[in-house]
Order: C-alpha cells, then sequence, then structure tokens
C-alpha cells in the first residue's frame, strides 16, 4: 500500500494506536472483571488487559479504515462507473498473513503461560496440570438440583449448606455433582468449575483478603437453575476456625449418615418411586 | 385492478388476523399455569407483629380432580379459609412476620439423596417438632419429601408414612383420619422479595433420579414465597 | 391442471392428512406393542415409544402424502428413469414436491422466513421474561422451555438459512447447469425441515424441554415427554443438513459447465462447497447422539446415566463435535454472500480470491479441531486445554483473510450504498465485534469468568445474528428480483436496515457487559444491579422486532401489491445470473454456457464473462 490514501490510513492507524491503547489499558484495565479478589481473578484481569491492550490497535484498524475508505471512495451520480481491476498485492497480503499469524501465536502462547500458572480458576479435571506448590485446604463442593452444598474433609468431613473461606490461603476445590451437570461459579473468586455426575473436577483458588462473594449456577440444570445462587464469605483465618467449629456443632447430629467424603458420590436412591 | 388489488388486501388482512390468533393461541398455551397462581395467606396481629398459620398437606398422588392433566403427580397442597384442600404452590406471606407451619405428609418414604437435609434447618431455635415431639434429626432414609427455602436456610425435611400403615391415602385431597406424619415448626419472613421454595427428596417415580415430572413444575412440589 | 385434479393429487393437503394418520398409526402400534398405559395423557407410566413413533409415522405419511414414494415405486414397477415432469407454472408447484430447484428455492425462503418469525416470537417472549428479576411472565418451567425452542429453531432453521433459499436456486444457474445433481432429494430436504419445525413446536402439548438447544445429558433424560420433539426435530434436521450438503457437493463437483475451472468459481460457489462438508461430515454426528438420548429414554439404557456406568461427557462431546461446525456452517455462507456482493457494489474484482477461497477451507478445517473449547471447565484433560485454546486462536486467522479480501476490494472502488450493501457493511462491524469477543471466549483464563455467562450469548449473537442474519436479509434484497422479477422497495429497505442494525447493536452490545458483571445465560432472575441493562436490552429487543415487521411489510407490499417489474440486471453485477431474464425460466440456459472467466471483471478490458450462448433472452 504505497499510495497516498493507503499511506494516510497507516499513518492515522499508527498514530491513533500509539494513543488509545495506553489510554484503553489505563483506564479500562482496573475495572476489568473479575476483579482482584483471589490470586487467579487477579491473573484473568492481567490476561484480559494484556487482550484488550493488544485487541486495541485492531480495533483502531477498522476504525480508521472504515469510514476512510467509505468516504472517501463513495461513487456519486448516477452512472456506473468502473473502479480499477486490484487483484492482488502481494505486499499486503504478506502484512497481514504475518502480523495476524503473529498476533493470534502470541495470544495463544500467552494465554498458555497464564494458564498454567495455577490454572486462572478453572476447573482442571480430576487430574489437573497447573497445581500450586504449597499446602492447600480442600473444599468440595456438592452440587445437587437446586443448591451448592459444601464439605471440608480436613474438618471431619462436616457438610454445609454455606460457603466460607479463610483468607490467604491455597483452596484446592473438588467439584461434583448428584445429578445433573451444574457449574460452580463464584465470581469474585474467579472460579468456575463445572459439576458433573461421578466426577471430581478439580480447581484452585489463593484467598486474598476478607470479602463477600456470589456463588452461581452457569449451567442449566433444570427449573431452580436461575434461582441456585448462594453468597460466600471469605474470612479471617481465627474466624474461620470459629466458624468451622460451630457447623461441626450445629451438623453433628447429621454426622452418622452423611457418606464418607469421597471424590464422587453414586446416592441412593435411584428411580426411586414415591 | 381494482379488484385484483382489493382481493390482496383481504388476503393480506385474512393473513393478518390469522396469524394474530395462532400468536394469541401461542402465547396463551405458554401462560396456562398449573397452579402458580398466588395464594393469600390470611394474616392474624399478635400484639401489632404478624402471624401467619401455614397449614399444608403432602400427598403420594395428587388425583384427578385437582389435576387432570397429571393425576399421578406427588403435590403439596395447602389448606384454604374454607378449610378446602387447594393447589397452590405460590403463597403471599407478609413481610417480617411469624409462620407457624404444620405439615401433614401422607406420603411413603423414599429417601434422601443428600444427608445433610435429614437436619432441620433455618427454623426458629428447636421448633421442628415430629408427631409431636421435638428433634433434631430424623433418618434420611425416612424421607418422604421436604420443606425448603434456600434463601432462608431453612431445609425441613418429613418423615414418611410407614409402608405397613393402615389406612393409607390413595388420591388427594387426604383426610387426617387416613395415616399421616405431623410436622410442625416455626420460621421468620424479612424484607419483601419472591422467594423460591423446593423439595429436595427426589420423589418423581418414573423420571431419572427422580428428579423430573412434579419435582420440577410449579404446583406441585414447587413454589414461591411472595413476601409482601 | 384443474383445480380439482390438483385437490386429488398427491399435494400439501394429502400430506397433511397422511402426517396425521401417520400419527396415529405409530402412536397406536406402539401402544399395543409396549402395554396400554394408564389413561391417554398421564405423565408417569407415559408412553414415550408411542411418542416416538407417532412422530416418526408421521413424517413418514407427510412425505408419502406429498408422493416422495411415487418414484421409487415406479422404478420398482420398472418404468424407465427420467425426471419428473416439471410443470412449467402456477402456484401449485410452490404447495407440494417439485423438482424444480427454483421452486425449491422460494419454497425455502418462505418456509425459513416462517419459522424464523416464531423464533423471533420466542425471543420477545424471554425479553419480556427479563424485564423484571422478581416477577415471572411465564410459569417457570415454560420459561426455560421458550428459550429451548428460540434457541433450537433458529439453529436448527438458519443453518440452511442461506443455502436453502439462495444455494438451491442459483447454484445451478452460477455453474451453467439446468438442475442440481438430485433435485428429488433436494425436494426432500425442504419437506423435512417443514416437517421439524411442526414437531418442534408440539413440544408445549407434552411439557416442553428444559434444556435449552444443547440438550446436555442427564437432564434430558429427566426431562417431560416434550423433550422427544426436541431429539427429532434435530434428527429431521441433522438428515436434511446431510443430504442438502450432499446435493451441493455432487452438483458443483461434477455439474460445472465447459470452461468453468475451480478458479473462475464465483467466491459464493466456494462458500457453499465448504459449508456442505461441514453439513456432510457433522451432521450424522448429531443424529447418532440424539439417537442415544431418545433410546436412554426409551428403552432405558444408560449412554449417558453416570451412575448406571454412562458418561455425561460423551453426549457434551457428541455434541459439540457437532456444534462447533455448526457454527461455521452458520457464519460461512456469510462470508460468501459478502464476498460476492462487494465485488458488485464496489465495482472492483474481488481481491485475492484465492486468499479468499484459502480462508474459506482453513475455516473448514480448522472448525474440526477446536470444539472442546465449549468444555474448556468441564473436567476435560487439563493437557488438552492449550491445544484447543491454539487451535481456536488459529481460527481467527482465516476468517481474517476474509476481512481483508473484503476491505482490499473496498479499497480505490466506486462504492454504491444499495440496500444489500448496507447489510454487507454492517456484517463487516458485526462479525468483527463477535469476533474479537471470540478471541476472548477463547482464551482460557478469561474464559473462566465469560463461558455460560451472557458474555458468551451476546458473542454468538453478534457473529450469527450480526453475521447470518444479516447477510440473509442482504441476499434476499440482492436476489429476490432475479428470483421473482419484481423490485424491493429500496427506501423501506433502507428503513429497514437503519433500524435493524441501530437495535441489534443495542440490544446485544450491553449483554456483553451483562455477562462480564456474571449473569448466566437462560436465568430467569438476575442480581438487582443489573436491572437497568436487562431493561434497556428489553425495550431495544422489541424495536428489533418491530424492524423485521418493516422488512415483512417492505415483502409484501413490493412482491404482492406494487409489483415494479425488476430489469434483468438492477444492480450491474457482471455475474452470469444477471444475464438472464428475471424471474428466470423453468429451463435456465437456452444452451448450456462457457466460461471463460470469473464473474469479476470490473474495470477489466476483457469482455464481460456473459459465456457463449447462454442467455435464453434479455430484456
Amino acid at each position: 500500500m504505497f499510495s497516498s490514501d493507503g499511506r494516510k490510513v497507516v499513518t492515522i492507524w499508527i498514530v491513533l494506536s500509539v494513543i488509545a491503547t495506553p489510554i484503553v489499558v489505563l483506564v479500562l484495565g482496573p475495572h476489568l472483571p473479575p476483579g482482584n479478589g483471589s490470586g487467579q481473578a487477579h491473573e484473568q484481569v492481567v490476561d484480559n488487559t494484556w487482550m484488550l491492550a493488544i485487541l486495541t490497535p485492531v480495533i483502531v484498524l477498522l476504525a480508521v479504515f472504515f469510514p476512510y475508505a467509505l468516504t472517501h471512495f463513495r461513487h456519486r451520480g448516477g452512472d456506473l462507473e468502473d473502479g480499477p481491476p486490484l487483484r492482488n498485492d502481494n505486499v499486503v497480503m504478506t502484512w497481514w498473513l504475518s502480523v495476524t499469524s503473529l498476533t493470534v501465536l502470541f495470544l495463544a502462547g500467552f494465554g498458555t503461560y497464564q494458564l498454567l500458572q495455577n490454572g486462572s480458576g478453572g476447573g482442571q479435571g480430576p487430574s489437573p496440570i497447573a497445581v500450586p506448590s504449597g499446602s492447600k485446604l480442600p473444599v468440595q463442593v456438592i452440587a445437587q438440583q437446586w443448591q451448592f452444598t459444601y464439605r471440608y474433609p480436613t474438618y471431619g468431613g462436616v457438610e454445609t449448606p454455606q460457603l466460607v473461606l479463610p483468607a490467604d490461603t491455597d483452596v484446592e476445590l473438588h467439584v461434583t455433582s448428584l445429578d445433573a451437570i451444574h457449574s460452580f461459579w463464584a465470581y469474585e473468586l474467579g472460579v468456575k468449575a463445572d459439576a458433573n455426575p461421578g466426577v471430581d473436577n478439580v480447581a484452585f483458588v489463593e484467598t486474598r483478603g476478607p470479602q463477600t462473594f456470589h456463588v452461581r449456577c452457569a449451567e442449566l440444570c433444570g427449573l431452580w437453575h436461575g434461582y441456585m445462587f448462594n453468597n460466600g464469605k471469605v474470612v479471617p483465618q481465627s474466624q474461620f476456625a470459629a466458624w468451622i467449629k460451630s457447623q461441626q456443632t450445629a451438623f453433628a447430629p447429621v454426622a452418622k449418615y452423611l457418606p464418607k467424603y469421597s471424590k464422587t458420590y453414586y446416592p441412593d436412591p435411584q428411580r426411586r418411586a414415591g | 385492478m381494482r379488484s385484483a388489488t382489493s382481493i390482496k388486501v383481504l388476503g393480506v388482512a385474512v393473513g393478518l388476523a390469522a396469524a394474530g390468533v395462532l400468536i394469541g393461541l401461542y402465547v396463551s398455551k405458554l401462560s396456562t399455569d398449573q397452579g402458580s397462581a398466588a395464594y393469600t395467606v390470611p394474616v392474624a396481629s399478635q400484639g401489632g407483629h404478624k402471624v401467619v398459620d401455614l397449614t399444608i398437606q403432602t400427598v403420594a398422588a395428587v388425583g384427578p380432580q385437582l389435576s387432570p392433566a397429571h393425576p399421578d403427580y406427588v403435590s403439596y397442597l395447602i389448606r384454604n379459609t374454607q378449610g378446602k384442600w387447594v393447589r397452590r404452590t405460590v403463597w403471599r406471606l407478609p413481610a417480617n412476620a411469624t409462620v407457624h407451619v404444620t405439615i401433614y405428609n401422607f406420603d411413603g418414604a423414599s429417601g434422601l439423596r443428600n444427608p445433610l437435609y435429614a437436619r432441620p434447618q433455618g427454623m426458629d431455635g428447636n421448633s421442628f417438632q415430629l408427631d409431636g415431639k421435638a428433634t433434631d434429626i430424623i433418618n434420611p432414609d425416612d424421607a418422604s419429601h421436604t420443606f425448603a427455602v434456600p434463601a432462608y436456610g431453612l431445609v425441613v425435611a418429613l418423615p414418611g408414612v410407614a409402608d405397613n400403615a393402615k389406612n393409607q391415602c390413595g388420591f388427594a385431597p387426604c383426610a387426617l383420619s387416613m395415616a399421616h406424619r405431623t410436622i410442625t415448626f416455626t420460621f421468620h419472613t424479612g424484607k419483601p422479595g419472591h422467594y423460591r421454595w423446593q423439595c429436595f427428596v427426589p420423589c418423581a417415580a418414573g423420571w431419572i433420579d427422580g428428579f423430573g415430572g412434579p419435582m420440577q413444575t410449579i404446583g406441585y412440589m414447587d413454589g414461591f414465597l411472595d413476601v409482601l | 391442471m384443474s383445480v380439482a385434479r390438483r385437490l386429488v393429487g398427491f399435494n400439501l393437503l394429502t400430506a397433511c392428512l397422511l402426517g396425521i394418520g401417520g400419527w396415529y398409526v405409530g402412536w397406536f402400534a406402539a401402544h399395543a406393542v409396549v402395554g396400554p398405559s394408564l389413561n391417554f395423557f398421564t405423565q408417569v407410566d407415559f408412553n414415550e415409544l408411542s411418542l416416538v413413533m407417532g412422530y416418526l409415522c408421521g413424517v413418514i405419511g407427510f412425505l408419502v402424502g406429498l408422493g416422495f414414494l411415487n418414484y421409487p415405486l415406479a422404478r420398482l414397477r420398472g418404468y424407465p428413469p427420467s425426471l419428473r415432469e416439471k410443470e412449467t407454472g402456477g402456484i401449485g408447484r410452490y404447495f407440494g414436491l417439485c423438482t424444480d430447484h427454483k421452486v425449491v428455492g422460494i419454497q425455502y425462503l418462505v418456509g425459513i422466513g416462517f419459522f424464523f418469525f416464531i423464533g423471533g416470537l420466542n425471543a420477545m417472549l424471554i425479553r419480556t421474561e427479563l424485564l423484571r428479576p422478581n416477577h415471572q411472565v411465564w410459569p417457570a418451567g415454560t420459561y426455560l422451555t421458550i428459550v429451548g425452542l428460540h434457541g433450537t429453531m433458529m439453529m436448527g432453521m438458519m443453518t440452511s438459512g442461506i443455502l436453502g433459499p439462495f444455494a438451491n436456486y442459483f447454484i445451478p444457474i452460477l455453474i451453467g447447469a439446468r438442475r442440481m445433481a438430485f433435485p428429488r432429494i433436494e425436494a426432500l430436504t425442504f419437506w423435512l425441515l417443514m416437517a421439524a419445525g411442526v414437531i418442534l413446536e408440539t413440544t408445549i402439548f407434552f411439557g416442553g424441554f428444559p434444556t435449552g438447544w444443547t440438550g446436555y445429558q442427564p437432564l434430558g433424560t429427566q426431562a417431560n415427554p416434550g423433550i422427544e420433539s426436541y431429539y427429532l426435530f434435530f434428527a429431521l434436521v441433522g438428515i436434511s443438513m446431510t443430504l442438502l450438503g450432499l446435493n451441493m457437493i455432487a452438483t458443483v463437483v461434477t455439474m460445472r459447465a465447459p470452461g468453468l475451472t475451480w478458479t473462475r468459481l464465483p467466491i459464493f460457489v466456494w462458500g457453499v462447497l465448504s459449508t456442505a462438508v461441514l453439513m456432510v461430515l457433522a451432521a450424522p454426528v448429531l443424529i447418532a447422539a440424539l439417537s442415544m438420548a431418545v433410546l436412554d429414554r426409551v428403552a432405558q439404557t444408560n449412554f449417558f446415566v453416570s451412575a448406571q456406568g454412562g458418561s455425561s461427557y460423551l453426549y457434551e462431546n457428541l455434541f459439540w463435535f457437532f456444534g462447533h461446525p455448526e457454527v461455521y456452517i452458520l457464519a460461512l455462507p456469510g462470508f460468501a454472500i459478502v464476498l460476492e456482493i462487494l465485488p458488485v457494489f464496489a465495482r472492483k474484482p474481488l481481491w485475492g480470491y484465492r486468499l479468499a477461497v484459502g480462508g474459506l477451507l482453513g475455516v473448514t478445517l480448522l472448525s474440526f479441531l477446536v470444539w472442546q473449547h465449549h468444555l474448556f471447565f468441564s473436567g476435560i484433560n487439563a493437557d488438552l486445554r492449550p491445544f484447543y485454546m491454539l487451535s481456536t486462536e488459529l481460527i481467527s486467522i482465516p476468517t481474517g483473510l476474509t476481512f481483508i479480501c473484503g476491505m482490499m476490494t473496498l479499497w480505490r472502488g466506486r462504492i454504491r450504498y444499495s440496500v444489500p450493501m448496507l447489510f454487507c457493511l454492517a456484517w463487516f462491524f458485526n462479525f468483527f465485534i463477535g469476533g474479537l469477543t471470540g478471541v476472548f471466549l477463547s482464551d482460557t483464563p478469561s474464559d473462566t469468568t465469560t463461558h455460560g455467562s451472557f458474555f458468551s450469548m451476546a458473542h454468538f449473537h453478534y457473529t450469527i445474528m450480526g453475521g447470518l442474519v444479516f447477510t440473509f436479509f442482504a441476499a434476499i434484497y440482492y436476489w429476490v428480483p432475479k428470483m421473482t422479477g419484481f423490485q424491493l422497495n429500496e427506501r423501506l429497505g433502507k428503513v429497514h436496515f437503519w433500524t435493524m442494525f441501530f437495535f441489534f447493536n443495542s440490544t446485544f452490545f450491553p449483554l456483553f457487559i451483562a455477562g462480564f458483571l456474571g449473569q448466566p445465560r437462560r436465568v430467569v432472575t438476575y442480581a438487582n444491579g443489573l436491572h437497568f441493562i436487562n431493561v434497556w436490552v428489553s425495550i431495544s429487543a422489541f424495536c428489533l422486532g418491530g424492524s423485521m415487521l418493516v422488512f415483512l411489510y417492505n415483502f409484501v407490499k413490493s412482491l404482492v401489491f406494487d409489483r415494479v417489474p425488476a430489469p434483468a440486471d438492477p444492480w450491474g453485477s457482471k455475474s452470469i445470473e444477471w444475464q438472464l431474464p428475471s424471474p428466470v425460466p423453468v429451463h435456465n440456459f437456452d444452451r448450456i454456457p462457457v466460461f471463460s472467466g470469473d464473474p469479476y471483471g470490473y474495470g477489466e478490458a476483457r469482455p464481460t464473462t456473459v459465456p457463449a450462448g447462454a442467455p435464453a433472452g434479455m430484456n
């Protein structure tokens, strides 16, 4: 594209990109979801910021090209006039293919790097590969129609309907289902893991400071899918110890009926009649 | 030419009318509820504080009278002010009130999928009473249904009638002379809102996991608390 | 043929009668085999085999009533092979089995348009529900059925949205043939689709279905009998798609006129070919998955019930192995239409023809390698996720080739803003947004928040509705003058375009934000903070529906009342279909043409590519 039109477009594009990208990153970046509620959520924000930064010049290119082309090359007048028979241009083709390929490969590589750090909060199946080092608090998330319940295997397998996590701790979530496919989505913690019956889906989250977070079901699971939510809390570690004790006391009568803690459950009854 | 145009106009008009009628029928078919009209529970006042009495029965089969489309479904029924049992599961309750609940369960046991719900939670203090005796746990295999309002943390399991009990109820409405269990508890409503309630026992016979059919239909084993 | 004779013959009327008859035969035969149930409409002990057999026999009765068995039976009795006698005119041809590809094209246009409006009505009902988070407009279970009906109807019908009407009508013309390779199969694909659409809507009589268009198990196994309608709809759509694709491939590969080499094919034909390959390879997998799901319900098998040894994963993988090529079946015809129409209105040859073809073929190949990006957090083997992230990101490259070819075609052109061109330009805007947000979704860490949320929903509406549906209308405004011989009103067309474009963006752009803020898909309620966004979106959606009514008004007014005759070549295109009269005569060409170049000879010294001896007469 060595024509004067071409040079104009490329120049405007480069200038606007150089101006727009830092602005977009600095203004929008800190507000990108899901926020910094956990280590994994923060990773996602970083990822989103990088992608936004790389994609802004692409947006600017089309935002410059189209208004320019559609106004400059508009044909006015009633008669039908043909344009120049340009069928190809090796320079443009080479540039375009190289730049798009490199961008895409970079994004894929960067995303993989981020993913392998410590999983970015997503469910990794029964054999996760992006495992944070150090000790982790295991918490099982049991999804059923239509409520999430939570078991703490290292605290005697106590099961509670509310999710409370200690602050500044690495948590290993084991998500499973008792019936249909659900999905455990803790928005502010940046965690999403599908709950499949008979499957142990592991996700990691590194909690930070005390906060409330929203838990929602993110996979259609029947009538009350839209109402399958509650709030969870991240509390200081001392408060967590006290809370778990209170739950163990409150649910002591049912402890003898709960099945032994296991990564998956095949509960009775199946197809029981009324 | 004029007659050709007027035929076309007529044709378009008929087409539009037909479309309107079909759309109307379609939308009305979709809106047909199965018991999701709201029922306003009468309120008593005790020293300025609102008190409500809910009397409910759960039955194994709702019968053709109360549900011509699904006579075999299990269902909740509520007793209205005339003493009649109606199949409504959307209940209007006042906000910030005390609700005394009495449930007569005429159905047999199916068993809880998650035994956690065998521990009654979310009601006032120790107000859970089974057949007149206060208790804090039931055997999960005995559970017939539950009444649960997850937004309130309220879960109350309803034990079932023994399999060999005499005089079991066939189709609703069931008379109190037939074999039943009585469960009473109290809970509080808070801010106004639209709170769903459900059963957690997979009691729908014939569906995989027992959670199909009536378990997923408002007007049977699911409903709303319309707190106003 | 007299009216009386017509009514007695094999036509839509006999088809409906035999269809209803077939329903009863199937229902009661299954009843007799499996055993009577308590009473006809109870749910427990509901005989689902009766329902399935009723539907299947109903479809068979419908097809027999249309006359599809007549030719096979005639051949069995020893009659020589022949094409069915094509009547040369009359509106009756449109209401039955007709082997004229042009009639089938118009049947498709009206049929798909009809079901498109029904799906759109369902969308309006969905948005009505979402106006308020704490108020149920529809009974809660019905809302899920409405969501499922919208998605399923749209996905099933719009996969053939461009291939059905426009490829059936124009592929033979564009390649210089008089018919498709298999004219009866062509008609069959249309009528299967119509039967399927009716079957889907009858789900409301059997309790609806709670799974959405993806039909995940084991929720599907748990559902009311209405889900059989969903399974059968998609199975029939799958069969229709496979046959449609087969027909297209066979036609384009074997029936090109002399001189039409692969490098001279219009880009639209390449697009149809790529789409057809996807259809043929992906649809059978869907049919397999759905058959297994039906067996799980009817025959008590346990393919997808994990407690009995099956796996919910099996369904997810089978479905998405089909599902991802499915969305490219929706997207590729859009690319093809845009690249076909842009040269006409920019008056320049298509830039980078081989690049564009490479792009189409690249998308076709890669679309089979990406499906697990729908399953990033389902608990799939974590080693696979980087691979699928890479393959999904790579698909942006061939898609980008479509963009550069379109952009460079515009460059230094003589652009005219007729209505088809406006829709094609809007495609760039919409698909760009859709594609960019797709990059966010393909990035696994970022997908953790956006998967299953309104962000993903807005993404696919931008690519499918903003991509396919806009080009669907572009094709309508472009080609209806040729198909019918009458012009569509340009001013009303522009009103339609601008209202549709504005309200489409106003409806779906805020949904990205709703998704980012945490609203999951398919929910009847949402956080109070999202109330304003949802109200805005609902009102925009109603206005978007209104813009469709503008189109309908234009369509009916122009074609039924105004009937302004269209010239043979209103757009000044050099493609061969515009060298024929409007509407195209029954036999297409007087003599089979000989091609000497591609149809993009704008600005070139060589004569226009009107092939020798082609036109049957020009106005």
